[in-house]
């Protein structure tokens, strides 16, 4: 019988199942950090439990790392004694790797587990933050999970899980110039709506998604959550092998090609069959820009704001309403004439170096306009950054005036100093526009890196492909 | 983890879609290292005209009084009622603890995010999803009658309105028991033990790359 992705991922790690399908699901790497891991760590103590195979963690802080000033520490107490317990945890159980607050390998966890190959195809990856669907990239069945099912896993190795339905979400064609993997996770969000992939585990297929380098295919999967599905993945192909060569914990030798021989199952069958299936031309979708305070509020660059009068859902309208107060916007504008004083370039969606490559092609020669307060460039990891700068594109970010900072999640949740002040308004790489995300009354507008850096130039959103 | 067996409670109505957990505990609160005491802060951005820090006296600050849970007659609220998914975006589980804290045990919705559906049963809260015209009748009763309470019946799997009409509910076999009986998941885990120390093994042979130490 033809199977799907999904099918063959889950057969894989259950190790056993109950009459009405829940399935206790054997979980091969957990990624933990430290926001959503104290509670776990101490309730596995509290109960006398020990962790189950502590080789399977791979940990270093994010959310609340400062990115300049380094020098100084973790200024914040309540945030440095987070991270102090992460530590002092990670200490006492062991870990396969930890890359403390300082490390040249500390990042954001869902940059630092592919980069050191700690994220390998076939896996079941977990970890309390629920954009660990980026790693569903790799064709890894990878979501996120609670603090409970943090201490679960740690005390179990196993998630007690009901399988999914299926989606099949396929872009054909050819993406065009300026179009990347994020305005194709936007246009596919704006496409289904924010619960649009709720119950589902979601592939992404097609020519333009297999023309995608790892890079974009994290970007996209990471949004996957976004679109409400917990996991979104892409199968296995030459992309996915050429990138895992000679990485730190991937496999080498004759174990490399055992590897190999089983990744390369890692797709669906032909005639699969999904429970629902979505398609989008490649050719139609256009650099996407967020209005309002849900992913799915999106638009082209091109369009207008949109007009709730136009809405005949009365919540929808609502919301809409509610969206553009909280926004500060009017129906109707033209969005490449909504001015902004804020441009964040980093987060686990867009913080790779090709990311950074996309957004320095724009930026060369240019200058952030005058009414940008700050524009910041957070690289993903240590390793991230190392690289930029090798290839000079901190010279590039530094010379068109923005910052550039040490790694971490930064301005995407604001846990840190990184924020926006009520009101203002920023262009986003990051994956979320909710009201007060990037700090209270804050305006988030979601970009591409290269959308990012047009309007960090242009001091307002400007359409990429008319930059040469 | 608390049982869950049945409840007559109060009901407050939170009347917007897509209420994500940014909203339900903002960012500041997670720096938290402890599970308890989120309650003050649920809604924090929402019900207070300031903007709340880690460790405040929450009573001296401003309150909205637009915020609906604000109002009086919202006080003592066990049943929160809302919309379309509920409960999207970040995982974290400080949502649930949240609510819980302030005092809501069930959530009535049409739809919610799937972490957060997962992480509410891990604490004891019933997370029940209604047709939406059910839901529309519920806020219309709620806002029409003060005082308004619903009968969350487990066992039963309804939800009992004062008129005495029923609404069932579904809910997976194996949730209800752990929840009826507030069973502790990793121990029921744990009677599997020797079957996952079977798989294990059996995979580190089968796929040794996976196990990288």
């Amino acid at each position: 019988m033809s199977k799907t992705l999904y099918d063959k991922l889950w057969e894989n790690h259950v190790v056993h199942q109950e009459a009405d399908g829940t399935a206790l699901l054997y979980i091969d790497r957990h990624l933990v950090h430290e926001v959503t891991s104290p509670q776990a760590f101490e309730g596995l103590k509290l109960a006398g439990r020990k962790p189950w195979r502590v080789s399977s963690i791979v940990s270093t802080p994010d959310h609340n790392t400062p990115t300049d000033h380094w020098e100084e520490g973790i200024k914040d107490p309540i945030s440095r004694l987070q991270v102090e317990t992460l530590d002092a945890n990670i200490r006492e159980v062991g870990a396969l790797a930890y890359f403390p607050f300082k490390d040249p390998r500390m990042g954001i966890l869902h940059v630092v587990g592919p980069e050191n190959g700690a994220t390998l195809p076939g896996m079941t990856v977990v970890c309390g933050d629920s954009h660990t669907s980026t790693h569903g990239a790799f064709a890894c069945l990878a979501h996120g999970i609670g603090t409970s099912e943090v201490e679960h896993v740690m005390a179990t190795q196993c998630l007690v899980q009901k399988k999914s339905k299926t989606m099949l979400i396929a872009v054909e064609g050819k993406l065009g110039k300026g179009v990347t993997a994020k305005d194709v996770a936007l246009a596919i969000i704006g496409t289904i709506g924010t619960a649009g992939g709720t119950g589902y585990a979601v592939e992404f297929g097609g020519s333009a998604i297999r023309s995608l380098s790892m890079e974009g295919r994290m970007t996209l999967c990471n949004m996957a959550i976004e679109g409400g599905a917990r996991m979104g993945f892409v199968a296995v192909d030459d992309t996915t092998i050429e990138y895992l060569k000679g990485r730190p914990f991937s496999p080498r030798g004759e174990t490399w090609d055992r590897a190999v021989a089983y990744w390369r199952t890692l797709h669906s069958d032909p005639g699969a069959s999904f429970d629902r299936v979505v398609t989008l031309k490649a050719e139609d979708i256009r650099p996407q820009v967020t209005w309002g305070t849900s992913p799915e509020m999106v638009v082209g660059i091109d369009a207008v704001v949109p007009d709730p009068a136009k809405e005949s859902d009365p919540v929808k309208r609502e919301g809409m309403e509610r969206a553009l107060q909280y926004m500060g916007l009017n129906p109707n504008t033209p969005i490449a004439a909504i001015a902004i004083d804020k441009v964040f370039i980093g987060s686990c969606t867009n913080s790779r170096i090709e990311d950074l490559r996309q957004a320095a092609a724009v930026l060369k020669g240019r200058h952030v306009a005058a009414n940008v307060k700050l524009a910041l460039a957070v690289p993903g990891s240590g390793l991230v950054k190392r690289q930029a700068e090798e290839e000079g594109l901190d010279q590039v970010f530094r010379a068109a005036g923005f910052e550039w900072r040490e790694p971490g999640c930064s301005m995407c949740l604001a846990m840190n100093a990184d924020r926006l002040e009520p009101g203002e308004r920023c262009a986003s790489t990051s994956n979320r526009n909710f009201e007060g995300r990037q700090g209270p009354g804050g305006r988030t507008h979601l970009v591409s890196p290269a959308m990012a850096a047009a309007a960090a130039i242009a001091g307002r959103f400007a359409d990429v492909r008319d930059i040469s | 983890m608390e049982k869950f067996v049945r409840l007559e409670g109060l009901v407050a109505p939170l009347d917007r879609s897509n209420v994500d957990t940014d909203a339900i505990i903002p960012k500041q609160f997670l720096k938290s290292i402890k599970r308890s005491g989120f309650g003050p802060n649920a809604f924090d951005e929402w019900r207070y005209m300031d903007v709340g820090q880690p460790g405040q006296d929450n009573s001296q600050r401003p309150k909205n009084p637009n915020f609906v849970l604000n109002q009086p007659r919202y006080q003592g609220a066990e049943v929160l009622l809302t919309r379309a998914n509920f409960g999207c975006g970040s995982s974290r589980e400080h949502a649930p603890w949240a609510l819980l804290d302030y005092g809501f045990k069930a959530i009535i919705a049409e739809s919610f995010a799937d972490i957060f559906f997962n992480n509410c049963f891990k604490n004891g809260i019933l997370p029940i999803v209604l047709p939406a015209a059910e839901i529309e009748v519920l806020f219309q009763q709620v806002e029409a009658t003060p005082g308004y309470k619903l009968v969350v019946d487990l066992p039963a799997q309804a939800v009992v309105r004062p008129d005495g009409h029923g609404v069932p509910f579904q809910i997976d076999a194996f949730r209800k028991e752990c929840l009826i009986n507030g069973w502790d998941d990793i121990g029921l885990t744990l009677r599997h033990a020797d079957k996952i120390k079977a798989f294990e093994e059996k995979r580190r042979v089968e796929q040794p790359w996976l196990f990288a130490q």
